[in-house]
């Protein structure tokens, strides 16, 4: 049986990935401790002292911890859409090898973002499994808060990968981090809740997709009651992956077989 | 005899541009064919419509009996494309590149095995073949690109200036390797800027200029029909030439005064050098050289090659 052209992609991205994988691994195993070491520990532990009641209830270190997956999440699905893309269109060239072959344009976007999920899949487990060494949840609960995350991590790769196609250097790429994911990770909720953003800054927070993941992930691990119901955001992150996608297809087809 | 590839007005136009203006041409079965043009004629263009990497603006095109605008996916599973820019994964080793290659055409992991061994010999990396791509020189890495366009058996190799960037003695070893394909039956497409090159590898080529076919047909036909047989070159010393170049006409069938040299072309070389003696040139050098390609292309288009 033949197999689906797009997972030929995915199987080629994971072939180079298993040669390059030890330093990201690294880095997806540190970036959490580090920053439930720093912020969760050490900056909780003013925030505590301070806030007896707790933020939204709890300690400020679990707290902080889904949202943090979530914004890893979304962090991991950003680097997948940006500078590897550039450098499969403009500077390596590899997607006109894949494209020479029976690989269409639809294939090889199907199989990036398959692969995003993937990348998206596997830092968020070592996250997970961070935040049960820390004790900020259980396995079962730390285990559900992957679903969100990862609705939030490729739908950011999908959007991310649609801005991507469509410039021609990466100056801009560089902009997009300073000015959008930057952003995004600082006041979507992550770290204090969006009630402390000025009024008129709150609903540009209620439409990032990080917010919605942020939301779900510290419902499923805190058990706090979500802001809007789940289903919503499920659907508002699943449109943001159909709308990326279908806005990547037609400017990578103009790139790369013009 | 079929024909591997018709083409009828075929063109390509990028908004205003013009890439290909309607050409004609047909290539058929087991031949080496040639295009052969400066950088920016439209042979690139060409061999992208032709791999179904990019769709015709106007005219017909059917490759191996299909059409490359509905049948791309089927088309390309028979092709193999060797393109210009180096687009090998430089992280992985040699025979990783080749077998990742072959997923790409859903081969299976032994298939792939099975034919590895016998290209990385062909393409003389069997010693390589364990060692990262990063670290192979740039000839290597255009006999990797060959081997990995053959890893599916294609009925159709497209080479698109495929010495461009080597020195010569790279150039002469994968000229070698084109050679056996082409002994082997393999049909190939070649596009170059080379003259030396479409001499030694076409059997039959057109010359491309500003989007057209200007010529069609063997080197040694080509060479015949455009070109006298033989080339006095002469080179005077700063300033004179332009002095002299009105004198020159007349001596020989044509003359080209390029900024250099004179080019004299002519039958019989020996009588041309002689009335130039006598007419009593202050010449500093001159070669007699058999008429090449490149003189046909300065006949056709008024301009050299590589400028």
């Amino acid at each position: 049986m033949a197999t689906p052209v797009a997972f030929r992609v995915f199987e080629s991205e994971a072939l180079w990935y298993r040669r390059v994988w030890r330093g990201s691994v690294f880095s997806s195993f540190l970036n959490p401790v580090l920053y439930l070491l720093a912020m969760g520990l050490g900056l909780g532990t003013l925030v505590d002292a301070n806030l007896p009641e707790g933020v939204e209830g709890v300690s400020y270190l679990t707290f902080l911890a889904p949202g943090l997956l979530a914004a890893t999440a979304m962090q991991t699905g950003a680097g997948e859409g940006s500078w590897k893309i550039m450098a499969g269109i403009k500077w390596r060239k590899s997607y006109h090898a894949k494209l020479a072959t029976p690989i269409g344009v639809r294939d090889l976007v199907f199989g990036l973002m398959l692969w995003a999920a993937f990348r998206v899949l596997l830092v968020s487990f070592v996250f997970a499994i961070v935040m049960v060494a820390f004790r900020v949840s259980p396995l079962w609960q730390s285990l559900l808060a992957i679903g969100p995350a990862l609705l939030v991590g490729v739908a950011m790769a999908a959007a991310t990968t649609s801005y991507t196609v469509r410039i021609k250097n990466d100056v801009n790429l560089a902009m997009y981090f300073r000015f959008v994911v930057i952003p995004m990770f600082l006041f979507s909720g992550v770290f204090f809740p969006i009630t402390q953003l000025p009024e008129w800054l709150q609903p540009i927070a209620f439409i990032t997709p990080l917010w919605h993941g942020v939301q779900m992930c510290r419902a499923l691990v805190v058990g706090v009651e979500p802001v809007i119901a789940p289903w919503i955001s499920i659907a508002y992150l699943t449109g943001w992956i159909v709308a990326g996608t279908a806005l990547a297809l037609a400017p990578f087809r103009r790139r790369l077989k013009p | 005899m079929t024909n591997l590839i018709e083409a009828r007005g075929l063109t390509k136009t990028f908004g205003d541009f013009t890439a290909v203006d309607a050409i004609d041409f047909h290539v058929v079965e087991g031949e080496s064919f040639g295009f052969l043009g400066p950088n920016g004629a439209g042979k690139t263009s060409t061999m992208r419509m032709i791999g179904a990497v990019s769709p015709i603006s106007a005219g017909s095109l059917t490759v191996l009996g299909l059409d490359p605008m509905k049948d791309g996916p089927q088309l390309r599973s028979r092709l193999g494309v060797i393109p210009q820019e180096e687009n090998l994964d430089l992280e992985l080793t040699v025979t990783e590149n080749l077998v990742m290659y072959g997923r790409y055409f859903d081969m299976s992991r032994s298939e792939i095995r099975a034919r590895v061994d016998d290209l990385l010999e062909f393409s003389q990396l069997t010693e390589k073949r364990d060692d990262k791509v990063e670290a192979l020189s740039g000839g290597m890495k255009r006999r990797l690109t060959i081997a990995r366009g053959l890893i599916n058996d294609p009925d159709l190799l497209i080479l698109d200036e495929p010495t461009t960037g080597l020195d010569p003695q790279a150039r002469h070893i994968l000229w070698d390797r084109l050679y056996r394909l082409k002994q082997q039956g393999v049909t190939l497409l070649i596009t170059t800027h080379y003259m030396d090159e479409a001499e030694q590898l076409c059997d039959r080529l057109v010359v491309m200029d500003k989007a057209q076919i200007v010529a069609e047909g063997s080197p040694s036909s080509l060479i015949e029909e455009h070109s006298p047989r033989e080339v006095v070159e002469l080179r005077f010393a700063v300033g004179v030439l332009e002095e002299v170049s009105e004198q020159l006409d007349g001596l020989a069938k044509r003359t080209e005064i390029l900024a250099d040299r004179a080019l004299l072309y002519t039958d019989d070389a020996e009588q041309t050098i002689h009335e130039i003696n006598e007419a009593g040139f202050e010449h500093e050098a001159v070669l007699v050289r058999r008429s090449s390609l490149e003189d046909v292309f300065l006949r056709l288009t008024g301009r050299s090659l590589v400028e």
